[in-house]
């Protein structure tokens, strides 16, 4: 059946799309990731037709437990958890969708030009870098979230900021290999201008690294923006969001009412297992081995 | 004479960084040469003898530490990158290892159209057009079938052709040849060396030719430079250097020669040891604790280049004064 | 005739690559006498280096022996069981690589990799120690050599641990998978005198493994080329050098710069074949100018053109 999809298709988008399904279904751990991470994707997309209620407005009596009417029960204020559990994948994905584009193109800029140009400015850049990496994540990202204010965009950028240095180092020292091949050597013979090298000639292997990197960080960023939700750096009360409803249910357990806290973790977990099977997937594929 | 490139008492050190520690290694060694219109001029050298890098710092890919670049009456040294770029298309470089010298992500075709492209407003057709006709022209033949193909799909003595096509699509006038076909099989390396040849008087080229093969160059070259250890040795006419070596080296090297060595009848050299650490040279001559002729004034003075005669000169004791 | 060390009858080696099934060494026969320097001539893609690993049994994967026997005083090296082998490599048949890295151990010294390999063929820890030091000492090492670590050593230096190592057990055979070819001309001499003076001193059989004919005629005692996986021509280097018959060697030789001519060398047209469809008939006939229409059709057999001289070629027939 992939035989006949490939002969109908032509020009290089389907191909790549073509590689891409390859490789999702040539791989279980990726597969499974990949299901996992969909069924996310989709329900923050389809939100408003899957949600019974309004996430924000009260729906009946407060803290029932899941029944018929309320899957995932009620809240202390009598809110819809089902609801707010779906409403709140939006915040988690948007979130670190954007926390990892930025810090996947910041990184990846500055990594180009600082091992491609290298000398002194390199050497500040590296130490600039280090210095950020030095430093355990979390407490990083707290701290510029904080200082930026709570919300969403910030924890973003707080969380961008934290995974720039993993990105900057891992294409530096790709770019810093890749620069002293021949054909490298040989565009420059041909006069071809450093930005289209760098841009046409090296960026495209770095290609590789870059996907193993950004299925390692997502995994890593939806538990850093779980965490920094949960102390209320990202959206404000009474928007759903996972790790803060963490947090307030974390208040009822103890009394009994388990549901108001078990399904947002179990979100959390779920999703950043489905990252973390994709990114044990990659890594394998990409380095040639098998399953 | 007409030059076309020239170096005038050129020193290119390069440092490298061993766990902090800094070594400084000086890769060429206050060497002046010059490359005139319409020759080859043949370098030869064992590894780290610094003829690569004499190549490169002739079209600029370095800058040297200190002395002088000359393509044509332009002094190149100071050229920043920007500036050279526009002399980039009189001066190519053909490397060693063809299957280094074409990006894998590219295919034969779109490295051809690449630099045309870029140095001339020709239309995506026009290029891809030039492009075809270059293949055509080192013989590979027909283009169709190599213009799609990636490097790693040819053979190395097609690749070869390729990247001479390539180096040649801007239709320069001086070559530096690193190597051209040490890594390919000898029943290959004939006809990649009559490409060169051909294409040189088509398009009446200069040629800087750099190969540890002296039995080749002694075929092909003009003039020939020998170099030890980032210094010039011996420098003169061809058949001057190959039927009356001067220096004990360059008799060692045409010993070296399997089986063709004795047609030449000359008297046998043969060295002990090897080209040691080009970070620590030996002092004084920097052959001397190999070389048979060695005197005491070889381990302590180096010997200037000494001209001998017309274009001919050589950096030993065994000829001052005489 | 002096005594056969190994014979080699009818060996056939294959790679079963993901891209189809590369013939590397296609029906390979020959007889290495005592104290002989056989040359293996070839170009890359000739089988001379899969040639080389076969007598060990050492093919890599996906590389399989499909075929043939290596008699090696009479026992077929390649029914041996893997213990088996593993005594008769380095002490019966030894094997010298292009680059010795491959052979020492970067992070020890030579002395503890050198004693180590003496040890697992059985040698006494006592005696050792003087076993390392006579033969660096035979291939012209200084003693302190032994308590270096390879990265400090030359290249030249480093083939000659390795060349010490191969002669240390004695072995019959010794197989040097271009010795030299990694190492600058002049050193180059150096190794190809120290294996001459080795081949006097302990008598032993060595088959030089090569793409350089100009070494091989300057060298060995038989030299025989290879093309594609298949034996061109096998002859005594004299006999050789006097009556050469094959058109590949011819090419081979003409493609050899004659210092003193000023003459480019001939160039023969084409490129090597595509192990996995090799041409029909006789492997050579795309390059060949001789190539009549037999030659496309019928694989040429080797038949013997004068003493001791075989080439596989229709026109000698």
């Amino acid at each position: 059946m992939l035989e006949l999809f490939k002969s109908n298709v032509a020009g290089k988008a389907s191909r790549a799309l073509l590689n891409a399904s390859r490789i999702i279904l040539g791989n279980k751990y990726i597969l499974a990731g990949f299901i996992i991470v969909l069924v996310f994707v989709l329900m923050a997309i389809l939100a408003d037709f899957i949600a019974p209620y309004s996430p924000i407005e009260i729906v009946g009596p407060v803290l029932q437990p899941p029944s018929q009417k309320y899957l995932m029960g009620t809240d202390n204020l009598g809110r819809d958890v089902f609801s707010r559990t779906i409403y709140g994948s939006r915040v988690v994905l948007l979130t670190t969708a954007i926390a990892i584009a930025l810090s996947g193109a910041i990184g990846t800029l500055l990594g180009l030009i600082s091992g491609y140009i290298g000398g002194a400015l390199d050497r500040v850049f590296s130490f600039i870098m280090d210095s950020i990496y030095a430093f355990p994540s979390l407490i990083l990202a707290i701290a510029l979230s904080v200082a930026l204010g709570p919300s969403p965009i910030n924890a973003a950028i707080a969380i961008a900021v934290v995974y720039i240095p993993t990105y900057f180092r891992m294409v530096r020292g790709q770019v810093l290999s890749i620069k002293n091949e021949p054909y490298i050597e040989i565009a420059r013979a041909l006069g071809i201008p450093s930005t289209r090298i760098v841009t046409r000639h090296i960026l495209p292997h770095v290609g590789r690294t870059l996907m193993v990197v950004f299925s390692m960080n997502s995994a890593d960023a939806i538990l850093t923006e779980a965490a920094l939700s949960f102390i209320g750096l990202t959206v404000q009360p009474p928007q759903p969001d996972w790790g803060f409803d963490l947090y307030k249910g974390r208040g009822f357990i103890l009394t009994g009412y388990w549901w108001m806290m078990v399904f947002p973790g179990f979100c959390i977990t779920l999703l950043a297992v489905g990252f973390a099977l994709i990114s044990e997937g990659v890594s394998t594929v990409i380095s040639g081995g098998k399953r | 004479m007409d030059v076309v490139s020239k170096l005038v008492d050129v020193t290119m050190d390069f440092e490298t960084r061993i766990f902090g520690r800094k070594r400084r290694v000086r890769a060429v060694d206050r060497v002046s040469l010059e490359v005139r219109r319409g020759e080859i001029y043949g370098l030869v050298g064992e590894s780290g003898s610094g003829k690569s890098t004499i190549g490169r710092i002739s079209i600029r890919l370095y800058k040297p530490t200190k002395g002088r670049v000359f393509y044509g009456k332009l002094d190149i040294t100071e050229l920043p990158e920007s500036k050279l770029r526009y002399l980039r298309r009189e001066m190519q470089l053909i490397p060693q290892d063809p299957y280094g010298a074409i990006n894998p992500i590219q295919t034969i075709g779109e490295a051809l159209v690449e630099p045309l492209l870029i140095h001339y407003k020709l239309s995506k057709d026009e290029a891809v057009e030039q492009a075809h006709r270059a293949l055509e022209e080192v013989g590979l033949h027909p283009s169709t079938e190599f213009f799609t193909r990636r490097p790693r799909e040819l053979s190395g003595g097609q690749l070869q052709r390729a990247v001479i096509a390539r180096a040649m699509i801007l239709k320069p006038k001086y070559i530096v040849a690193d190597e051209p076909t040490s890594n390919l099989d000898a029943s290959i390396r004939t006809s990649i060396i009559k490409l060169l040849l051909d294409l040189r008087e088509k398009y009446e080229q200069s040629l800087l030719f750099i190969t540890h093969d002296i039995a080749l160059l002694s075929l092909i070259a003009n003039r020939i430079g020998v170099l030890y250890l980032a210094q010039l040795f011996e420098e003169g006419p061809t058949e001057k250097i190959v039927k009356n070596p001067l220096h004990p080296y360059t008799k060692a090297l045409l010993s070296a020669i399997p089986l063709l060595s004795d047609e030449l009848g000359l008297e046998k050299v043969y060295l002990k040891g090897e080209i040691g650490d080009p970070s620590n040279p030996p002092r004084g001559c920097r052959l001397h604790p190999r070389c048979p002729y060695a005197m005491d004034k070889c381990k302590t003075e180096e010997p200037p280049l000494i001209m001998v005669n017309e274009g001919r000169s050589v950096k030993c004791w065994l000829y001052y004064n005489s | 005739m002096r005594v056969s060390v190994l014979e080699v009858k009818d060996l056939w080696v294959k790679y079963y690559t993901f891209s189809g099934i590369v013939s590397a060494v296609s029906g390979v026969s020959f007889n290495l006498r005592k104290g002989e320097m056989l040359a293996v001539v070839g170009e890359s893609g000739s089988g001379k280096s899969t040639l080389g690993l076969a007598l060990l049994n050492m093919v890599p994967k996906p590389g399989k022996i499909v075929k043939g026997e290596v008699l090696l005083g009479g026992v077929n090296v390649l029914k041996l069981t893997p213990e088996e082998i593993r005594k008769i490599r380095g002490s019966r048949l030894s094997m010298v690589f292009q680059d010795p890295f491959t052979t020492l151990d970067p992070l020890r010294k030579i002395v503890d990799q050198f004693e180590e390999f003496l040890l697992e063929h059985g040698f006494d820890k006592s005696k050792s120690r003087s076993i390392v030091k006579e033969y660096l000492e035979a291939v012209g090492l200084p003693e302190r050599i032994m308590y270096s670590y390879p990265h400090q050593l030359s290249g030249g230096q480093k083939q000659r641990v390795s060349i010490a190592m191969a002669i240390a057990l004695n072995p019959e055979v010794i197989i040097a998978d271009e010795p030299t070819t990694a190492l600058d001309v002049v050193v180059q001499k150096q190794i190809m005198d120290l294996i001459d003076y080795i081949k006097g001193k302990y008598g032993s059989s060595i088959i030089l493994i090569t793409h350089d004919l100009a070494l091989a005629l300057e060298r060995a005692d038989t030299v025989m080329v290879m093309y594609g996986g298949y034996i061109m021509e096998y002859a005594d280097k004299k006999e050789l050098l006097n009556n050469m018959k094959h058109p590949y060697t011819k090419a081979l030789f003409e493609a050899l710069p004659r210092i003193t001519t000023r003459i480019l060398p001939k160039s023969l047209p084409g490129y090597p074949p595509d192990l996995r469809s090799p041409p029909q008939g006789c492997i050579f006939h795309p390059r060949c100018e001789y190539a009549t229409e037999e030659c496309r059709l019928k694989r040429p057999v080797m038949i013997e053109v004068g003493k001791g001289h075989f080439v596989a070629c229709h026109l000698y027939r």
